[in-house]
Order: C-alpha cells, then structure tokens, then sequence
C-alpha cells in the first residue's frame, strides 16, 4: 500500500430504500476519504443517512435497503458487489465496527468470551481456543477493562454501559483492522464515560494506525477527536473539509446552524441559535437543496440541486450561497 | 436513520374505515371470511337445503347403508357423499352437524366470553384481593390443558348438550378473563379513567361505558381462536364418546362413526365431515389471524 | 434463589391439595360403581357387604380424608375393575404414554425449529410462505381426524404403517420400551407424528416469530459486522436466542401432550395412561381415574416447576433477577 494511498474512498455513494410509498434515497451521493490514522467525524441529525452510509460501506443494509450505485473502494479493491464472502471476510478482520447502543450489541445469552473467541476463530480458524483466550484478554485489558480474566467469563448484563461498550470496542480491535467504523458510540453512555472512551479509542487508533469514522450527531466529540469532517444533510454530504477549517469557518448555512446551536460558555448570555423547522422526511424532500426550506439565505435558485465545489483546496461544498464569514451568523 | 424517516405521512381516515381497508388488504382472509359466512348460512338453512332429513327414521333406509360416494338409492336419489351404516346421506348428515357443532362452539364461546369478561374487568377494576382470588383461579386452570379439564367435568356430568356447554365454558371463560384483565389494567392507569373517576362517575358507568369499549379488540381476536377451539374441542370430545348424545349428532360424532369403517376402506363416512370441520376451523382462523394483524397496536405503522 | 424455590413448592402443595379436593368431589359424583361391579341379582346385604369392603359407605368427608392419608402413603385406592392398586396400574401405563409424547416433542422441535427459522429468515419466499401457510393448517387440523386419515393412507391405503399398539419392546432398566426395536419404530411412527402435528406448528410459529425478531436485533448484526459466517450468526446467536421461549413453551406443553395423548392413544390402541382413564370412565373405575388426574396434576405441578428451573439455566438474565427478588 502506497502511503499515502487512502484507506477508504468512498465515490458517489448511493443507498436506497424501496419503500411502498417510493424509493427512499437515505444515502445519495456521498464521496469522501480517510487516510491510515486519520479520524474522520460524519457529523449529521439522526434520519441524515451517515449510519447507512456506515452499513452501506460494509454491505451490511439490510433489506428493503440495497446499494444503488457508487464505488466503495477499501485500498483499492471495490466493495460494492463484492461477493457475500468477501465482505465476510473483510467485516470485523480489516473493517470492524462499533455500534450505538452497548446494551444491545452484545448478544445477552452467549459469555463475553464466547463472543470473543468467534470473532478471532472467523477469521483465523487456526487459532486455537486458548490462544484465542489470551488475545481476549489482552484486548479487555487494553480498553480499560479492570480483571479480564475473570470478566471473560461473564455475562453482558453484568457489565455496565460504559464497560459494554468497551467490550464492544475490544472486539473491533481484536483482529487489528485497518479502519474502524464507530456509530455514535458514545451517545448512550454518560458524560464522564464517554470522554473515557473518546480517549480510549483516539489512543488505541494511534497505535495501532487504523483509520476511523466516528459518526455523530454531536460536533464538540468531532472537534476533539477527528481530523476532518462531513456533514451531512439529508442523505448528502453538504460541506467537508478538515476539522479546523470546516469548525472555524463553515461555509453551508446547515453547518453554520449547527455549530451555532451547540451550546458554549463563551457565549453564555447571547441567545442560543437554533436552526428553524424540522428534518424533512426524506420521501419527502424539497426539490434542488434539500436545507432550503430551513436556510436564511435561500433565494429562489435553490430549488435546483447545487452541484459538488471546491471553494478551497482540502474543502467540498453543496451550496449556491455560501456563509461567508466565521461566526457571522453563531 | 431512523424508521421516522421511512414513515410515511398518515392519511385521515376514520377508525373503522382504517379497519376494513387493513382487512380486506389480504387475499386469505377474504377467503376465509366468505367460507365461514358460507358455513354459517349452511349450518342455518340445513333443513331447507339438505336432500333429506338425516334424523327421521321414515326418510332411511337401512338398504342404503355405507354406499360410497355417487351412489344412487332405490327411491332414485344421488347420495354425493355416500351413506353411512344406517343409510344416511353423508352430505345431509354433514350440514346437520354443522349445524349442531356451530351453534354449540360458538354458543359455548359466547357465554365463556360474558363471564370471563365480567370476572376479568371485576378483576382488574378493583384490584386488591378480589384481583388476587379471581387471577389466582385463572392461573391453576390456565396451567392445566383445556381437554383435559373438559375430560373431567364430562367425566363428572355425563353426556348432553347442556353438559358440554358447560365444559367448554368452563374451560374458556379463563382465557377471557386473563386477556381482558390485561388490557383493563393497561387502560385503567390510563388518564381518561382518571378523569371519568375525578367527575364521580358510578363504578359500574366507568367499567362498561368507558373501560370495556377499550379492551373489545384483543377480545374480539381471542374469541375468534376460541370459538375455532371450542368446536374443535367438542369434536373431540364427541369422537371419544363424552361429547354430544347420539340423538345430535355433530361432526365429532360421525366421524366416530365412520371410526369401525375406516380399516375397511369405507374412508368417507370418516372423511367428509373431518374436511367440513376442517373447512370451518381453518376459515375461522384465517379470519382470527387476519384480525390479529390489523387489530393489534404493536404491528400498526 | 432458595426462598424462592421454597414459595414456589408450597405454592404447589396447595395447588395440589386443592386439586385433590376438586377431583375427589367431581370423580365422587360419577355414577354408583356398584352397580357394574356387583352382580345385578345380589340381594341387599351382598351390597351392603361389597360397599363396606370399597369404604363407600363411609361419609364423604371421611372417605375423603382416608384418601388424602392413604395418597400421601402412595396409596391411591385399589381398581375396582382390575383389582390391583390403582397407582401400580397407572405406573404401568405410564412409560408408554411418556413414551409417546417425549417423541412427539422431539420431532416437533427437531422438524420445527429449522423449519420456523427459515421461514423467520426468509418471510416473503416461497418456502417461507408455505412453511406459515403449513403451520395454519397444523393448528387448525383437528388431531383424531388427522389421526383417523394417518392410519386411512399410510396403513390401510399404502399398508406401509401398522395402525395399533407398541409392537415388539426392548426393557431397558425395566421400563419397556418401543422406540428401541425397528418393530416398535414402525409401531410408534404414526401415533407420535399424529401427537406431534399440533406441536410442530406450534414450534414453527414460535421459532418464525423469534427469528424475524433476532434479526433485527443490534446484536445480531453486530455478530455480521465481526465477520461471523452466517452459520454461526444463525446457529448460534439466533438460534439460543429464539430456544429460550421454545423450551418454555415446549416445556409447559409436555403436559398437554400427555393430555393430548389421550386422544391420539384411543385412536391407535396405544396401551397408555390416556386409553385407561378413556376406558376407565367408562367402567365407573373411581380409583382409577382419581389416581390418574393426581397424577397428571402432580406431573403438571413438577413440569411448570422444571421449566423455571432449565428457563434460569438458558437465561443468565433470569438468575440474576431471582437473585434479587
């Protein structure tokens, strides 16, 4: 692999969604990038398609959703319409994933172990139980887990949220994949657990190199934690570019929005900004930009579909009307 | 993504209409419903449509007995069905036992229904140690299998219509009673019987005018299975011989008859009326199954 | 865990005496036994002598309370008809009747649960729909009938099946058995495929409906998302997931198996527990079918109670709750 050949590139990705009363386009048009070690945050509301986008990216969307057109190309090779096989043996080997809700990602009547072993035994079968046993281990032991001998041996319901989700993020690890696929996985967990694990995972990322997405709803985990962003917009991704750039200076009124909707100290006192009206169903978007019907700076021009730009090297953008300066509208 | 996005925008529709259009949305079920209506109509008009009539002795022919089907007899007519050993024709034998098993099943279903539904809301309107003695009740006999039950009471009341009757209640009214007790126990913490008990409203007004309207729709998917049961059961009951009396012969009962015939290939006295219970069970079920889809919240979109 | 063991048995003490109570009266109400048992021409003091020998004569309380003392000794009265102790005859009949329904549960688990699964993984299929479609059918049929039309094809039409009785037994530590000679293969195929039609139904539906449900559970895609082989995600994450309702279901159903058994015991001769309370019934033999309903009480009681037992093994979330209840 070439160095600086990314990880992952994902190119005009789509996912429908056959429904009975249409196509839904959940994921529609999608493009990005991540680099070995590079985080990339996928920043959207929930119903904007990044956790699809996730599943799609896998071949893991389950009926009546498939994979409408696109490349996912993971070092290189194209995962769309690679065989069940394929992606079997690339899903939780190179591409491990970490999901939402750490009560119900663990299957509750099989031991921790079990769970374990069978990840390394699926793609190793040569490795033998004991041997499995101590890379478990080792794994727990890695993210944070106090006595895993012993937590090996036990149930998921006795352990707590937070040490679930750990559980979860141990078994992604097992295998050392080459990009991890995170969905919101601090999003059940309390405040304090989730910076643990935040940390946690930035740590074990460093070391071992993997690329990583962290999909989220939340911007300030994506300002500590990623290299660069997307957001996403009903199923498109409306602005990207690095963390810095796009946090600082965003330039889609959407992102604008939501950075000003998040609440902060240095501007305690002002009136919160909050971005007016509600998602739009996605059987149901508005023609061209689907933000316009929420957008202060819409004009009539909007209602045809703005195409992909690059107003700056490094950034994308979807917008007629670009927020011109930082801060102007937080 | 959430299912929130895959939601369609609801359309306003009346209840009622909502239910109709869900129902009538599967091909089975319409199936189902037009058999059983013509059940019912044939169990109705049996002595109006039936070629003869099974239970006057002057109209058998004793000549005439276990004649296959297509047969025809001395005075002329074609018996469709065949005879059995006393020469009776199958087909009127059939629509005569439909007779008797659909008013029995759905008789004995009906009066299971009214009594488990009393002792059910009792139950869950007031709570406390009536609760406890009626669900108590409930419990013991729900964990004993319903043949069973019957089979003692039979076994302790002798044959008779009456008698059977008050077996398949006996061993119905629990179901009822547990399902409405459910529903009325989700309802009654609900705030609209708070409100009808802040405005002083009579015990017996809240429990009938405003509790009971909200549990019909499990109630209506529960008797349907039961009543299949119930005629499934009294069949069973009849083939052993602790059923109905010879003199009302229901489908049951003619099966059994066909029984002693059976190893000598005289299958169909056995057979047709077996297809015609199961012609009915299977209607009334397809019926149920469909009414438990469109009647239950939890699979409503 | 122990009070609650302890809650549960006295429980069924007390269901159980209630039952007795209640089978007692009902069974006291059948008929005058005499009346078969005495020659038609004896003379008065004949009957007089023949009802002190039985304790008919005896108030009801008292006959009632003998009963109870003597039950809890083993004794439940001596067979009128058979004149040999009421619980040895049961005993007798017992392994054939527990014979028949332990394989009719087999082959309505080991037939259903595929079955269900499949029609749980692939609900808009073909096969998905016939194997529901099936099952409808299965519950609506009733069970003699299809008895009736299992001996009419596969012994009378194709001759291929005897129709009656267990056919040659091996004794294995003294309890005959059927299902262990090709003779008693034969004999027991259609009876426990007859008892077993309504279970396999019963399993299909369960196991659909707990599939269609596991799948969509996080943690089964999240055992996709490792890499698992579908085998495994199916085998070993659906399936103990969906076996937790089974066994319970199947568990409490081993009882009305047994009930139901007498049905399918009638239909094809089966020497079992359920053609002797048929044919007891019928011959007013009161011990008989008192002894036979204590039995099936206890045995209902006994069922129910090793169904929460093997239920908290299956679960690890149920330990824990009985823990701290």
């Amino acid at each position: 692999m070439r160095p600086n050949q990314p990880v992952l590139a994902v190119e005009s990705l789509r996912t429908h969604f056959d429904t009975r009363a249409g196509v839904l386009k959940a994921v529609d048009d999608v493009s990005f990038q991540v680099a070995p070690g590079q985080v990339l945050g996928l920043v959207g509301e929930s119903g904007s398609g990044k956790t699809v986008t996730g599943f799609s990216i896998i071949g893991l969307v389950d009926p009546p959703g498939r994979v409408a057109g696109g490349k996912v190309l993971f070092k290189g090779e194209d995962l769309v319409g690679a065989s069940e096989e394929r992606l079997r043996g690339l899903r939780g080997d190179r591409v491990a994933m970490i999901f939402q809700d750490p009560m119900m990602t663990l299957n509750p009547v099989l031991r921790v172990d079990t769970q374990m072993i069978e990840a390394i035994q699926a793609h190793d079968p040569k490795v033998d139980r004991k041997a499995a046993l101590i890379r478990a281990r080792d794994a727990l032991g890695r993210v944070g887990i106090p006595s895993p001998d012993e937590r090996l041996k036990a149930y998921p319901h006795q352990f707590s949220g937070g040490m679930r989700q750990r559980v979860a993020i141990a078994i992604a690890l097992l295998n050392k994949p080459d990009l991890i696929i995170a969905d919101e996985p601090t999003t059940a967990l309390d405040v304090t657990i989730q910076g643990q694990i935040l940390y946690e995972v930035q740590k074990l990322c460093r070391e071992t190199g993997a690329a990583l997405i962290w999909i989220t709803h939340d911007l300030s985990v994506v300002a500590g934690l990623a290299d660069a962003v997307c957001v996403m917009y009903a199923g498109r991704i409306v602005e990207s570019g690095s963390v810095d750039d796009v946090l600082d200076r965003p330039m889609h009124p959407y992102t604008a929005g939501l950075i000003g909707s998040v609440p902060s100290r240095n501007r305690r006192g002002s009136k919160l900004a909050q971005i007016p009206g509600m998602t739009p169903s996605l059987l149901n978007l508005p023609q061209g930009c689907a933000f316009r019907t929420r957008c202060s700076h819409a004009q009539p021009g909007c209602a045809v579909e703005p195409p992909i730009t690059q107003p700056v090297p490094g950034r994308t953008l979807r917008c007629f009307h670009p927020v011109g300066l930082a801060h102007a509208h937080a | 993504m959430t299912t929130d996005a895959l939601r369609a925008t609801p359309k306003v529709e009346t209840p009622l209409r909502r239910f109709l259009t869900d129902f009538f949305a599967s091909k089975l079920a319409i199936a189902g419903l037009v058999g059983l209506t013509l059940v019912v109509l044939i169990a109705i008009f049996a002595p109006w449509i039936a070629p003869q009539n099974p239970y006057d002795l002057r109209q058998l022919d004793i000549m005439d007995g276990r004649l296959p089907p297509g047969s025809k007899s001395f005075s002329g007519m074609t018996y469709w069905l065949g005879t059995d050993d006393q020469g009776r024709d199958m087909l009127s034998g059939i629509m005569y036992g439909l007779r008797t098993s659909l008013a029995v099943g759905f008789g004995a279903s009906l009066l299971a229904l009214m009594i488990g539904m009393s002792a059910g809301l009792i139950a869950a309107y007031f709570g406390g140690w009536v609760e406890s003695l009626i669900m108590r009740i409930v419990d013991i006999q729900l964990s004993f299998p319903a043949i069973l039950v019957a089979l003692i009471l039979l076994a302790v009341l002798g044959q008779g219509v009456d008698k059977i009757v008050i077996a398949l209640v006996a061993v119905q009214w629990a179901y009822y009673a547990r399902t409405v007790r459910g529903t009325a126990l989700v309802e009654r913490r609900k705030e609209y019987i708070e409100a009808a008990r802040c405005l002083a409203l009579g015990d017996r007004r809240i429990v009938f005018k405003h509790l009971l309207p909200n549990c019909l729709p499990p109630l209506i998917v529960v008797n349907t299975v039961l009543v299949a049961s119930a005629i499934a059961l009294e069949a069973t009951l009849s083939f052993l011989g602790l059923g109905l009396p010879v003199t009302k012969p229901s489908l049951g009962l003619l099966i059994a008859n066909g029984f002693a015939y059976l190893l000598s290939g005289k299958y169909w006295i056995s057979f047709f009326p077996g297809v015609a219970l199961l012609f009915t069970i299977v209607c009334i079920n397809l019926v149920g199954d469909q009414l438990r889809d469109v009647l239950n919240p939890r699979l409503q979109k | 865990m122990l009070v609650y063991l302890i809650r549960r048995l006295l429980q069924s003490a007390v269901v159980l005496l209630v039952m007795s109570m209640l089978v007692f009266l009902g069974v006291f109400a059948i008929g005058d036994p005499i009346e078969i048992l005495i020659n038609p021409q004896a003379d008065q003091a004949e009957i007089a002598r023949a009802r002190n020998a039985l304790g008919l004569d005896l108030p009801l309380w008292e006959q009632y309370a003998r009963f109870l003392v003597n039950a809890a000794t083993g004794d439940l009265g001596r067979s009128f008809v058979h004149n040999i102790p009421a619980i040895d005859l049961i005993f007798q009949r017992m392994p054939a009747t527990l014979e028949l329904a332990i394989t009719a549960t087999l082959m309505g688990v080991v037939l259903g649960v595929p079955l269900g699964m499949w029609a749980g993984l692939k609900p808009n299929s073909m096969v998905g729909k016939s194997i529901m479609a099936g099952s409808i059918l299965g519950f609506s049929l009733p069970t003699f009938w299809v008895g009736l039309m299992l001996i009419m094809i596969f012994a009378v039409q194709l001759g291929w099946l005897p129709s009656t009785g267990r056919g040659e037994t091996r004794s294995v530590l003294g309890i005959q058995l059927s299902i262990l000679t090709l003779d008693g293969l034969s004999h027991i195929a259609l009876p426990a495929l007859n008892l077993a039609l309504f279970k396999l139904s019963l399993v299909i539906r369960l196991a659909r409906a707990g599939t269609r449900e596991a799948v969509l559970q996080d943690y089964v895609k999240f055992a996709r998302a490792k890499g698992l082989a579908q085998k495994r995600v199916v085998w070993v994450h659906v399936f103990k997931n969906i076996l937790i309702p089974i066994v319970t279901v199947l568990g409490l159903e081993l009882g009305t198996t047994i009930a139901f058994a007498v049905v399918t015991e009638t239909i094809f001769a089966w020497p079992g527990m359920g053609k002797l309370i048929i044919d007891s019934i019928n011959l007013l033999d009161r011990p008989v079918v008192v002894a036979y309903l204590m039995i099936i009480v206890f045995m209902f009681i006994f069922i129910n109670f090793a169904v929460d037992l093997v239920y908290s093994v299956l679960d690890p979330r149920v330990r824990l709750s009985d823990a701290k209840a």
